[in-house]
């Protein structure tokens, strides 16, 4: 047979293509320089400066506490840095509410599903687009007109959500009653509802089984291949990073203390340290 | 069959045949359904024939001729479907291959069937197909029905099946003489040419590839149709694996010959929802399905409200002594009729609608035995239940219930035009027109199988009571004696086992040993919930096995089965002296059992063969070690503390003097 697999077949988690750009060629949509803040006394982030490019997998690493998920919270505007500058598509930005980074195309994932748990898979997803809606409340509630064309429209695109996380099964089931896995995954389509053009995930596998992981591996790969959507994502396992990322930042107690590709990263002695910590 | 009839059919005696009748005659009635972004879409028979005629053209300008193979892997998807009669309008041969199987006995299947075109659903089985592409010579392309993640891949030898029907379709209008080729390539195919290969899931050694004849496969669906009464106006939902040679018959060849539409479900998890859906009129399940629609039943009945409760138990107690009296038509009393009309419309309407079986005509199961208070619990909802015997080898019927002769312990009367007899040894024997040509390069197992003359070992042992159905008890090699010569008929005593709602799997083994031993699976739904309900917290299959109260439960159903089993003289010898809960749950990709489900035996035995030597040697518990493989290949390892309990045996009742 003369066939020539382009892509490594592993069902675990196949490599990015090859036929994409490097990290390198492509333009900066974000971009987060001498970040400092602090709540009182504790210095969360400490003059942290990294970019994140169009298109490509962001991993953000580093022991507990080290600031990720603060990190995070600076980018979709949550918390307000004391020092420094975040540049979203060449425009600085220094005070920003969540919504309106979610009106820019930013959205996320918690680190703790955060759902509606008493509404079903579909409801939940379908709130990920209220911001696209644009009719009248007045039409919305009588369900008439434009608002009923547009509510069909958003429909559909929920609909894609759900056969793209092949989560078809529990459409109608009220989250609150779903395993752990699945809610990660609901969460996931509720962020992928805004059409993001970055998507911030704060440990999308934390808890998983192996099975889940491999699933929820497969569905970041596919997000970002599909949609050519911007993933930045906090993890802790690494073999999930190492496989998915194209570049990592290493955060610890605050500090950047490397960033590169996964196996730049890897071979660094100070990320070596703060894993395994240090003789004094 | 008589020539005459062989004769009268011969203008439509393949299924490509079949699709251009259809096509003129029902063109606007639907052909196929499938459900995409939650709403069904239907192709009619008109739309059908054009895909395919696309599709076919396609596949011939890549290179598919008469004779070719064609692997078909995946889900039950319209264009998979579509992919059998596109190969076979051109004289192609399609073989359908589990879809679940993993990478290397998939291997197998691809070399031995010299398969050219693999056909598969999507990414996940592109992956699985190109990661042994090398070992499979014979194999030119790979086709995919889903493009999801695969837009990134070297498309040189990979083709989606719209790209194929793209070429097919600027091949057409370029030299629109190709249909009239196309339409002779059909016209060429005849009876006696080979429809199709499905490769027997293989209890033993590797598996085998039956060559079913287009008049096999034909002959087989009208029959089925005519026996009962199926006709255009069916619904049914195609959701068993398409290497199934049910789902080749019950969906594919029946559709194409009666002009049914097959419903396909959005993806395997939501065929509940989807049956509800469609309501189909024509079913096919094994008889795990029903148990599992029982068991979910009864749970959800006990987390019901006290009044439901007392009305549920009342009217299924009426159902049980009428229900089935008043589906056959024998005389009921006028009273016990109106209750039972009311039932209907309290319990046994809202059942049936539950299950989405209120349109049903006629469901079936087969494969394996099915409870008796299962099968009469469906019986007596109102629903035409029943039960058929078949095998790959006999294009599926071998016996079939005819309507008011059903008894849950045995498989029905020969089918139409299938011939029976009991070999000397106890062996079913079998001969008709769905009777297989041949075992695909494997001459030898052809004639240990099929004799000169026809007959066909079914490799089952049982007999035709005075009724004139057939009874079979097990395999006719699994049947063995204990050492004191006692038979010892293993299924039979698993089967009793699993009747019990809290018993998913059973193995028993007694073969040449002293006295029969039994391991056990629970099932987790129905002992979840009971543990639920009575507070047992546990966070693993393995630990809800091992629990003090789960043991005593199972232990009063083995003490059950051996009280029904010494009422059998038989085989009263063989009662289940000692049992134990396996650790871990039986798992086809551990090779613990086939893709259809079915426990394999010796495997098992050889498995866990600490824990086999723990049964016999009189130890009361025994640490064992096992490795597991998930579903992408990858190995882990369960360890656990597995404890086994004894039981006591009953006296025969009647007297075993007299017997001998």
């Amino acid at each position: 047979m003369t066939m020539d697999a382009a892509v490594d077949t592993g069902a675990v988690n196949p490599d990015p293509p090859t036929a994409r750009l490097s990290s390198d060629q492509r333009p900066v949509v974000l971009d987060v320089k001498n970040v400092s803040l602090s709540f009182g006394g504790v210095k969360a982030i400490q003059d942290v400066s990294f970019d994140i490019r169009k298109g490509e997998v962001r991993a953000i690493i580093g022991p507990n506490g080290a600031g990720k998920t603060s990190m995070l919270n600076v980018i979709n505007g949550f918390y307000h840095p004391q020092h420094g500058t975040i540049t979203w598509h060449g425009q600085e930005r220094k005070q920003m509410r969540p919504h309106i980074a979610a009106t820019q195309g930013i959205a996320r994932t918690f680190q703790n599903v955060a759902l509606f748990q008493g509404m079903s898979t579909l409801d939940n997803i379908m709130s990920g687009r209220s911001l696209k809606m644009k009719s009248n409340f007045l039409f919305q509630l009588i369900h008439y007109g434009p608002a009923r064309n547009e509510e069909i429209e958003h429909r559909r695109k929920v609909e894609e959500i759900i056969d793209f996380l092949e989560i078809q099964a529990i459409r109608r089931t009220p989250v609150g009653r779903l395993p752990y896995g699945l809610k990660k995954r609901v969460e996931l389509g509720r962020a992928l509802a805004m059409e993001p053009e970055l998507l911030l995930l704060d440990e999308p596998m934390a808890g998983m089984n192996l099975e889940e992981k491999e699933d929820m591996s497969r569905f970041i790969i596919d997000v970002n291949d599909q949609f050519g959507t911007t993933i930045a994502l906090i993890e802790h396992d690494m073999g999930v990073v190492m496989d998915l990322s194209d570049r990592v930042v290493v955060l610890d107690h605050g500090e950047l203390i490397a960033d590169g590709t996964p196996n730049e990263v890897q071979a660094n002695q100070n990320v070596i340290d703060a894993y395994l910590g240090v003789a004094h | 069959m008589s020539d005459g009839a062989r004769a009268a059919n011969h203008t439509h005696d393949t299924v490509p045949k079949l699709l251009l009748r259809n096509a003129k005659q029902y063109a606007d009635r639907p052909a196929i359904r499938e459900k995409d972004l939650g709403i069904w879409q239907s192709w009619t028979w008109a739309e059908v024939y054009e895909e395919v005629r696309l599709y076919a053209i396609g596949l011939a300008k890549l290179g598919l001729r008469r004779g070719d193979k064609v692997a078909i892997v995946g889900d039950n998807r319209p264009r998979l479907y579509w992919t059998f009669v596109a190969a076979q309008s051109l004289g192609a041969i399609p073989v359908p291959v589990y879809q679940d199987s993993v990478a290397d006995e998939m291997v197998y299947v691809l070399q031995h069937a010299d398969i050219m075109f693999a056909v598969v659903e999507d990414q996940e089985q592109v992956d699985k197909v190109l990661s042994v592409a090398e070992q499979i010579a014979s194999l030119k392309k790979v086709i995919y029905d889903d493009p999801r993640g695969l837009k990134e891949y070297d498309h040189t030898d990979l083709h989606s099946i719209s790209d194929v029907q793209g070429v097919g379709k600027s091949e057409l209008s370029a030299n629109p003489g190709l249909e009239r080729e196309w339409l002779d390539q059909i016209a060429q195919g005849t009876g006696d040419d080979i429809a199709v290969m499905l490769y027997t899931s293989g209890t033993t050694g590797k598996p085998k590839g039956v060559v079913l004849t287009n008049e096999n496969v034909v002959i087989s669906a009208r029959n089925g149709n005519a026996f009962d009464k199926l006709d255009v106006n069916e619904e049914m939902i195609a959701y068993l694996p398409m290497a199934w040679v049910g789902d080749h018959i019950f969906s594919y060849a029946q559709s194409y010959e009666a002009g049914f539409c097959v419903s396909c479900p959005e993806s395997p998890e939501t065929i509940g929802v989807d049956r509800r859906e469609i309501g189909p009129t024509y079913f096919f399940a094994p008889p795990r399905v029903y148990e599992n629609a029982l068991t979910q039943i009864s749970v959800q009945m006990e987390d019901a409200s006290k009044i439901k409760r007392s009305m549920f138990a009342y009217f299924m107690k009426l159902a049980r002594r009428v229900g089935e009296d008043i589906l056959v038509g024998n005389s009921v009393s006028f009273a016990d009729r109106v209750l039972y009309k009311l039932g209907d419309f309290l319990v046994y309407g809202p059942l049936r609608n539950h299950l989405g079986l209120t349109r049903l005509k006629v469901g079936y199961t087969a494969g394996e035995a099915i409870g008796p208070e299962i099968f009469q619990f469906y019986r007596s909802l109102g629903l035409n239940v029943k039960q058929l015997y078949g095998q790959t080898e006999a294009g599926v019927y071998v016996t079939m219930q005819p309507d008011g002769e059903i008894f849950p312990d045995t498989v029905g009367v020969a089918a139409p035009d299938v011939e029976l007899q009991i070999a000397e040894n106890g062996e079913v024997m079998f001969r008709g027109p769905g009777t297989f040509k041949q075992y695909f390069k494997n001459d030898e197992a052809t004639a240990e199988t099929k004799t000169p003359d026809g007959w066909v070992h079914s490799g089952d042992a049982g007999f035709i009571d005075d009724r004139g159905h057939l009874k079979i008890i097990d395999r006719a090699k699994d049947v063995g004696k204990l050492r004191d010569g006692s038979l010892f008929a293993p299924k039979y005593i698993e089967n009793k086992l699993k009747f019990f709602p809290n018993v998913q799997e059973a193995v028993a083994l007694g073969d040449g040993r002293d006295f029969c031993a039994v391991m056990l699976n629970i099932d987790l739904t129905a002992v979840g919930n009971w543990a639920e309900r009575n507070n047992v917290s546990y966070a693993s299959y393995q630990e809800l096995a091992a629990h003090p109260d789960v043991y005593k439960m199972i232990e009063e159903n083995v003490d059950q089965v051996n009280r029904t089993l010494a009422g059998e003289p038989n085989v009263a010898g063989s009662q289940i002296k000692r049992f134990l809960i396996l650790h871990k749950e039986l798992d086809a990709d551990d090779g613990e059992l086939t893709r259809t489900q079915k426990v394999r035996r010796s495997f098992i035995a050889d498995r866990y063969s600490p824990l086999v030597e723990a049964l016999y040697d009189g130890s009361d518990e025994k640490h064992i070690t096992t490795e597991m493989t998930f579903e992408d290949g990858r190995r882990g390892e369960i360890t656990g503390q597995v404890k086994i309990v004894d039981m006591k045996l009953y006296p025969v009742e009647t007297l075993k003097e007299a017997a001998e």
